[in-house]
């Protein structure tokens, strides 16, 4: 097995876990992401440790995949979210998400989508290492708090394949 | 004042032959598959303008000069070109006469390679080195009601036109770091020009339909800022948008990259002043 542990910046170096688990209990919701993420990737396809030891909440979960200002999925995915409209289409629907993938491997693609596919448009929500000209304000930080990855990858895993929402995702 | 644009039978016969071309509205097939439009102009093989992206209502606003809101600019545009400025006492039409005859073609073949600056040169640019060299006038602001009206008269003087810039002998290199401008992954979301505007190209990213990302309808009348606005408005758009760090009006980097991305282009109609959402 082979582990890699990715560490961001000197907050992350100095502070460590203990960093992390403050950081998840003190963050607000909304509020803009964390800037020491620290997680390990396991044989290059997951991340099987949750990043707080808060539980994901799948509603709020559902929330942050449609704010524009967090997670945004909709700008580039369908999900089975029918009352916002104008679903992107530059990602894969995600019905049914919740059949494809355990929350290990949802969270390896939430956090850093790049580590399975260096050509992908998807967003790391998770990571500040390796950007480049990131703007004024968002520097070293991540685009979701850790908190807000976990509520999330809850809300993936409810999505279970049906071939009502399916017939949904085709019109 | 004669109002020029809307008499196209005293343009010069270029500029008729563009209009001609641009009027004819593209034909929906028989069987209403929008994938089918005829696009005529707008679409040289696989490089489409804008326009075609762009929805019914939007096309119709830009073909019409009269609904078409960037025409008041243009108006004001064409007041500037006629009247003198600056320490020298010059108006443009002091050294270029008629717009019509004198500009056509000009915004088609820009930016260009200038040498005394050894580095390119828009028609923004063009136009500030006029009033600060040959007017003794003070250069004027990106995004100001003036620039963006002197720019939209000088292009529409090459509507119809096919964009045709060069990138041979010393405009290589900057073509070069345009390039790599538009392929380098920026922002805290990490994407570059090409993950939309070349792989996801007529795909919907929310509420938008992602285009090509042509420059060849600038400066454009953009319904979401009720304004015209100059390609470097939306080169600096699209790098927020990503929470990129956007460059200068006018830098460097973004006139570097107009050129690869107005290069990308060739072929393509002058539209100038476009309407888009
Ligand atoms: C800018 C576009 C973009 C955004 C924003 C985006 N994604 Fe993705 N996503 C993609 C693409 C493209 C893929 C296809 C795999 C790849 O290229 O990495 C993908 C793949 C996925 C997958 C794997 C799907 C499969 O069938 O294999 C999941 C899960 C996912 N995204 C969830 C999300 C969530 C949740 C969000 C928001 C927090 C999000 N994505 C935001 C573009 C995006
Ligand atoms: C996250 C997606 C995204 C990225 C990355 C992006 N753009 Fe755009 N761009 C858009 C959207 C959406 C529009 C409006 C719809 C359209 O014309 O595509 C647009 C419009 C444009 C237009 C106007 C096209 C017209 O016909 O009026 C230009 C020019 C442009 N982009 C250039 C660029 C350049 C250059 C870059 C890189 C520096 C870039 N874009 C990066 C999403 C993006």
């Amino acid at each position: 097995m082979q582990i890699k542990t990715m560490r961001a910046g000197p907050a992350a170096a100095l502070f460590g876990a203990a960093a992390l688990v403050a950081a998840a209990a003190t963050t607000g919701p909304a509020t803009a992401g964390d800037s020491a993420p620290e997680y390990t990737v396991v044989d290059g396809y997951t991340i099987p440790e949750p990043l707080t030891e808060t539980p994901g909440d799948p509603v709020m979960g559902r929330k942050w995949v449609i704010n524009r200002k967090l997670g945004n999925c909709l700008s580039c995915h369908q999900m089975p979210i029918p009352e916002e409209q104008f679903h992107g289409e530059t990602g894969p629907a995600l019905y049914g998400v919740g059949d494809l993938y355990d929350a290990g491997e949802l969270r390896l693609r939430m956090v850093d989508p790049k580590v399975l596919n260096p050509y992908s448009m998807m967003p790391a929500f998770y990571k500040t290492e390796g950007l480049h000209r990131v703007r004024t304000g968002f520097e070293g930080k991540t685009i979701l708090n850790a908190q807000q990855v976990e509520d999330i990858i809850a809300y993936l895993m409810t999505l279970k394949d049906t071939s009502g929402a399916r017939a949904a995702a085709d019109n | 004042m004669t109002n020029t644009f809307r008499t196209p039978g005293a343009s010069a016969l270029a500029a008729v032959a563009g209009a001609v071309m641009l009027a004819a509205t593209p034909a929906l097939a028989a069987d209403g598959d929008s994938t089918r439009i005829d696009w005529g102009p707008y679409k040289v093989g696989d490089v489409r303008s804008g326009y075609t992206f762009a929805g019914a209502q939007t096309r119709a606003m830009q073909d019409d000069e009269f609904q078409n809101p960037a025409f008041l600019w243009l108006e004001r545009g064409m007041d500037i070109w006629e009247t003198p400025a600056g320490q020298a006492g010059k108006a443009c039409t002091d050294c270029h006469g008629d717009a019509e005859e004198s500009m056509a073609g000009v915004a088609a073949r820009y930016p260009i390679y200038f040498e005394d600056w050894d580095k390119l040169m828009n028609i923004e640019q063009r136009i500030n080195w006029c009033r600060e060299n040959q007017m003794q006038a003070e250069p004027f602001k990106w995004e100001t009601d003036e620039m963006l009206g002197i720019t939209a008269f000088v292009k529409h003087q090459s509507k119809g036109m096919p964009v045709d810039v060069s990138i041979e002998g010393p405009a290589h290199e900057f073509w070069e770091k345009g390039k790599a401008f538009y392929e380098t992954r920026r922002g805290q979301l990490d994407l570059a020009c090409t993950h939309c505007h070349v792989d996801n190209e007529g795909n919907l990213i929310r509420a938008e339909t992602l285009s090509q990302g042509q420059a060849n309808g600038f400066p454009t009348y953009r319904l979401k800022w009720q304004t015209v606005g100059s390609l470097h408005r939306r080169f600096r758009g699209c790098n927020k948008n990503i929470r990129a760090e956007p460059y200068g009006y006018g830098s460097d980097e973004y006139t570097n990259l107009e050129l690869y991305v107005t290069w990308r282009g060739n072929g393509l109609p002058v539209e100038s002043p476009s309407v888009r959402k």
